[in-house]
């Protein structure tokens, strides 16, 4: 297999088995182990990574299909040495227990809030048309890809709520 | 998952050529291929990458509709400003069905081809005649909360399990396909998804060495716009029942009543006696029950599903009730 995939800034050769998905090349090839696999088959979020800014099922994709794009795990939002934003608030609102789910609540998160910057709506939203409004309904809904078996919904929402708010102040 | 060789293919006449091979499946998202090859389910020996086509764009059709190329994603579908604003309907349904990261990679193609999510179809060690032909069905005596109460066969009782086609089939849209010579042939929505009949193995009318370029929607006609989607959780979970549906009432009156509905059969369910029942007469429960008759006229449950029946008639009276309201 020709061509590479941009995995957090680095170039990497694309695996040799087409059968890789994107989650089993991160975790086995590349030894990226942040992103989780919870089913295997896009049911539960556990896996999503970001690639070319769109949040996405990485189980649910071949890595050989995504030569010349970008992707941003876990590993590439931050780390223990300078955890981001979102990091910052998941710790801080305890929005995790096994942790398991977490990376990916936080990569659909951090791709989560950049789709409500550009307007589009979900199926939470009163008005098509209008601006879209941030409220913990959306939040849910938004998020509803994500599951947590530990159950830390409302701490998720709290995180996300918080983040939301000092960007959206940053941004005045 | 089975070895397979992955190729891409150069153009829509090329991936439709490819497809002329039993053993070839084309890839786009692959958010239900990949699934369904995980489970065994589909076992292709060559994948036929058509990810990077030149069929992703939305552009306004001459007629004043709009064109949505095959492999536009349900996220640029739903979000465009010419879904929201001539065709809610199709962004509501989009937007109800699945999570966001399935939509920002499920196409438009793809969604119209997705396969049942039957337990027995998708499980390879259980009697299935559309996955296994002459195998049996499963499901007419089995676990059957998710499967049809309309057009079924004694071979099959599967539904078709997605929304997006739903609100296509309530606007009219049409489906363009390519055949391997380039040539061009177009189907209503209405028309694509089969009956399982004595042919439960085939899904739609897509024939070998064919592929779908894509859907067009005819020019808007305005009116009030309806997704109504009744399922066991708030979100991330097929309809039991839906209810796509564009109105007009004038002084009380129905002018307009586009209605399909998901969750009922294998394929979205059109039927123009239903909102003939409705045109011309004035909004009231009398008629409402009338029109939930026509649809539900050969309705047949199959136990764990019978509770579909009174289902649909309870949502098909709610989309038409809030219609009124609104319309006040």
């Amino acid at each position: 297999m020709a061509g590479t995939i941009d995995i957090n800034g680095t170039a990497h050769s694309l695996p040799a088995d087409p059968r890789a998905s994107l989650l089993d090349f991160l975790r086995h090839d590349l030894g990226l182990t942040g992103t989780k696999k919870g089913c295997d088959h896009g049911q539960c979020g556990a896996c999503t990574a970001i690639v070319n800014g769109m949040r996405i099922n990485s189980c649910l994709t071949l890595a050989a299909m995504h030569e010349g794009d970008r992707v941003t795990t876990i590993e590439g939002i931050g780390g223990p040495d300078a955890p981001s934003d979102l990091q910052h608030a998941f710790m801080a609102h305890d929005a995790f227990q096994c942790g398991y789910c977490t990376p990916g609540q936080i990569c659909s998160a951090q791709a989560m809030l950049a789709e409500i910057a550009e307007g589009w709506p979900s199926d939470a939203t009163a008005d098509l048309m209008a601006e879209a409004t941030f409220s913990d309904e959306e939040i849910r809904e938004r998020m509803s890809g994500n599951l947590c078996r530990c159950g830390a919904y409302a701490n998720i929402v709290a995180a996300i709520r918080d983040v939301a708010r000092e960007r959206a102040d940053a941004t005045v | 998952m089975q070895p397979f060789d992955l190729v891409r293919a150069p153009s829509p006449s090329d991936a439709a050529q490819l497809t002329k091979d039993e053993e070839t499946r084309l890839i786009a998202g692959g958010t239900n291929l990949l699934d369904l090859m995980k489970l065994q389910v589909e076992t292709p020996s060559r994948l036929a990458d058509i990810s990077r086509l030149d069929c992703a764009e939305i552009t306004d059709a001459p007629d004043g509709g709009l064109r949505i190329g095959a492999l536009v994603t349900n996220t640029a579908t739903a979000v465009h400003p010419r879904v929201r604003q001539d065709y809610p309907v199709l962004a509501r349904a989009i937007l109800a069905g699945a999570t966001q990261q399935l939509r920002n990679k499920a196409t438009t193609g793809g969604n119209l081809c997705q396969r049942t999510r039957c337990f027995y179809f998708t499980k390879i060690d259980q009697p299935c005649n559309k996955r296994d032909p002459g195998s049996g069905c499963g499901a007419i005596e089995g676990v059957a909360k998710l499967h049809a109460v309309l057009g079924t066969s004694d071979q099959c009782i599967a539904t078709y399990p997605g929304d997006m086609a739903v609100a296509m089939s309530a606007l009219d849209a049409k489906v363009h396909i390519m055949k391997e010579d380039g040539t061009e042939r177009s189907v209503p929505v209405r028309d694509f998804h089969l009956l399982p009949g004595d042919t439960p193995w085939r899904d739609n009318v897509l024939e070998r060495g064919e592929i779908i370029t894509a859907v067009t929607l005819p020019p808007p006609v305005g009116g009030a716009h309806y997704y109504r989607k009744v399922r066991e959780r708030s979100s991330y979970a097929f309809a039991l029942v839906s209810v796509a549906a564009v109105i007009e009432i004038e002084s009380g009156v129905f002018s307009r009543a586009d209605l399909a509905f998901g969750g009922l059969a294998h394929k979205p369910w059109f039927d123009p006696a239903i909102g003939a029942v409705l045109l011309g007469e004035a909004a009231d429960d009398a008629v409402f029950e009338k029109a939930a008759d026509v649809l539900l006229r050969s309705a047949r449950g199959f136990g764990e599903n019978d509770f579909k029946i009174p289902l649909a008639r309870r949502t098909l009276r709610a989309v038409l009730s809030q219609a009124v309201e609104d319309a006040a």
